[in-house]
């Protein structure tokens, strides 16, 4: 176990740069999730941390040891992969062993060490199967096995569960978090869906077109998003955006499309009349008396809670309400935003505004 | 009424059922679709096959309808030396040129594998020994195997590296390298091409994780490429051989089984006794007498080519 430190890592394939200079800390132990669209460069980073791609500028350091000109096998870290790259012509014991084989550690070292990531992965009854004769739950945790037996300072999962269907997904997800919680060994974890890097994280890393967009906890990106991709894009449904005008008269208020009035808690300082976006997640919409005028146009229950898309100045938003209200399709409410929980970017650099 | 329609329906339905049958059954109707591939292959393949195997039991000549002789032919073959030369002369062609086309074509297919200029450009011309009509690449081969005017007699008598030209199809050590190096020539773009094909379907990121276990360049090539490419390996080994052991083309053209025999094959033999000399039915047994050798062929193949374990599906426990 280590920490590993990403400094201004820079990547360019020829002269197309996609990685613009990315500082990440990551601790010791640490289960550090990179998500972010295809193609924010993410997998690449992923790939330089093991060694696959080489670094344009920038270092990347494991424990004390800056990595760049270190062999992937020297680096002492373990990769998961998409497709799990299992060698389809060896056994389960064979493909978890295969590293303690290339390291010439003796066949009572590697029986006893793949017997015990076997054990910890429920395997153990597979161990004299082909991949071929594997489900893809399995060929999952035999890929996590491969890392395990190594017992390496850093695991790298890439995309791990995107194979997988939506019901063994999350299972797979509690699995590797619970074996996280047990080896506590220092993960980076690229993913593109937002709930499986809200779910499992310590740390999320947001990542947009080469950049890190915010780095923090879940909860701390949830509440405070530093701008308006990291806010549309944590959180599901996404957050609602309402573009329009700050107004401070005595009250602050937020006029939106059509002049419609929102309400603020505060206006941030001296920003009567910019032009800003008004963001608002669909679990922070209530029905109230002094509420927006809202047109519905389609409700989606889903048990728990329930989905109403709906007309506001003009806009589609989408609100989630958990109490069960009688709404139909053409139905006028009253939408009010909870103030306090109201996040206001800037229109032109979509950063953050209020507190 | 009944006695009536009756025999009015009967006659009706028997006449059209054996028509409409061999029309309409289904099991007919493979048997159609099944006969034109059928007969192309009785009368070209089984045919001769046959023909060929009784003739070899008989004293046919051109022009002479012969009689069965029982294994005449074959006890006058077991007692010619020119035949068991043939054969050691085939057993060495193949051997050798089978050897080498493996190794350089697998090293050709290793090579365009890995990321280059004109990759698609270089890989196209691997191809064209095995594009250009072997009669051709033949007698290109004798002009530059020739005693007066090879070429690589002439660039090494500039050199200073020889004073007189190589009897190159005259010597028959030297025949023999010579026809095994034109057979490799224009063998090794099969092998090159198919194994290039089978390396294909390795997945990069089965070196990737070799590479991150900690794998050299050759441990991947142990551990991940050669045990995944052995079934495509046996496929191509297999026809290469076969296609070894029955050459014709290339000695007819560069060599006629010249010098004293030294390069002749079994086909070339068999040519030579069959068709220039006559007799058809020795010439018959010769050609039969490759079918044993041809059969241990296909057979290591087919142990070869059975499915392998890890290739084998969903089977549990």
């Amino acid at each position: 176990m280590s920490s590993v430190q990403i400094r201004d890592v820079r990547k360019s394939f020829g002269n197309f740069e996609v990685l613009h200079g990315v500082t990440i800390p990551i601790e010791d132990g640490q289960f550090v999730v990179l998500v972010g669209p295809s193609g924010c460069g993410k997998s690449t980073l992923l790939r330089m941390l093991a060694g696959l791609e080489n670094i344009t500028s920038g270092t990347i350091s494991i424990g004390d040891r800056v990595v760049n000109n270190v062999q992937p096998k020297e680096r002492d870290i373990a990769m998961v992969f998409q497709n799990y790259a299992l060698y389809p012509h060896m056994t389960v014991a064979d493909n978890m062993g295969f590293s303690l084989k290339l390291r010439n550690a003796g066949s009572d070292e590697i029986n006893k060490r793949v017997k015990r990531a076997a054990e910890i992965l429920a395997l153990s009854p597979l161990l004299d199967r082909y991949p071929r004769q594997l489900s893809g739950g399995q060929r999952q945790r035999v890929a996590m096995g491969r890392a395990i037996v190594r017992d390496p300072q850093v695991f790298l999962f890439d995309e791990p569960l995107s194979n997988l269907d939506a019901k063994l997904r999350v299972a797979m997800r509690t699995e590797i978090k619970e074996l996280h919680q047990r080896l506590k060994t220092t993960t980076v974890y690229v993913t593109h869906d937002q709930i499986e890097a809200m779910t499992m994280a310590d740390k999320i890393v947001v990542m947009h077109d080469g950049i890190v967009e915010q780095m923090g906890t879940p909860l701390e990106l949830y509440d405070k998003p530093d701008n308006q991709f990291v806010a549309g894009f944590i959180g599901s449904p996404a957050m609602n955006f309402l573009k329009g005008h700050v107004r401070v008269n005595g009250v602050a208020t937020f006029e939106g499309p059509n002049g419609v009035k929102l309400p603020l808690k505060t206006a941030p300082v001296a920003s009567d009349g910019r032009p800003a976006v008004y963001g608002v997640r669909p679990e922070h919409f209530t029905i109230a008396d002094d509420g927006a005028e809202a047109e519905i146009i389609v409700v989606e229950p889903t048990g728990s809670e329930t989905q109403v898309f709906a007309k506001l100045g003009g806009e589609q938003v989408v609100a989630v309400f958990r109490e069960r209200h009688q709404f139909n399709p053409g139905d006028k409410v009253r939408l009010k935003p909870e103030p306090s929980l109201v996040h206001l970017f800037d229109d032109a650099t979509g950063k953050r505004m209020n507190a | 009424m009944a006695d009536v329609a009756i025999p009015r329906a009967k006659p009706q339905m028997s006449e059209d059922s054996a028509w409409i049958q061999l029309k309409h059954n289904r099991n007919w109707l493979g048997f159609w679709f099944m006969v034109p591939a059928m007969a192309f292959l009785i009368f070209f393949l089984a045919y001769p096959l046959g023909l060929g195997i009784w003739l070899s039991f008989t004293d046919t000549r051109i022009g002479r309808v012969g009689h069965f002789v029982g294994t005449e032919n074959y006890e006058w073959l077991w007692d010619d030396s020119i035949f068991w030369l043939s054969v050691f002369n085939t057993l060495l062609y193949t051997f050798v040129a089978s050897a080498l086309k493996f190794a350089i074509g697998l090293y050709l297919a290793l090579l365009l594998n890995e990321n280059m200029p004109f990759k698609a450009m270089l890989r196209a011309m691997v191809l064209i020994p095995f594009i250009v009509p072997t009669v051709l690449s033949a007698l290109a081969f004798w002009w530059i195997f020739d005693s007066q005017f090879s070429i690589i007699s002439w660039s090494l008598k500039h050199l200073g590296l020889i004073n007189q030209n190589i009897n190159f199809l005259g010597d028959t050590t030297w025949a023999r390298i010579c026809v095994i190096f034109a057979n490799i020539w224009r063998g090794v773009p099969f092998v090159a091409i198919t194994l290039l094909a089978g390396l294909q379907t390795v997945s990069p990121s089965l070196y990737e994780a070799a590479t991150l276990d900690g794998a050299t360049r050759w441990q991947n090539f142990r551990y991940i490429t050669y045990p995944l490419l052995t079934p495509i390996i046996a496929v191509v080994m297999t026809f290469s051989v076969l296609f070894t052991f029955t050459d014709f083309q290339l000695i007819w053209a560069m060599t006629r089984g010249g010098p004293v025999n030294a390069t002749h094959l079994m086909a070339t033999l068999s040519y030579q006794r069959a068709i220039i000399a006559g007799q058809l039915g020795e010439g018959a047994a010769i050609s039969s007498a490759m079918i044993p050798f041809l059969l241990a062929a296909i057979m290591v193949s087919w142990f070869g080519l059975q499915r392998r374990k890890w290739q084998q599906g969903e089977s549990n426990d």
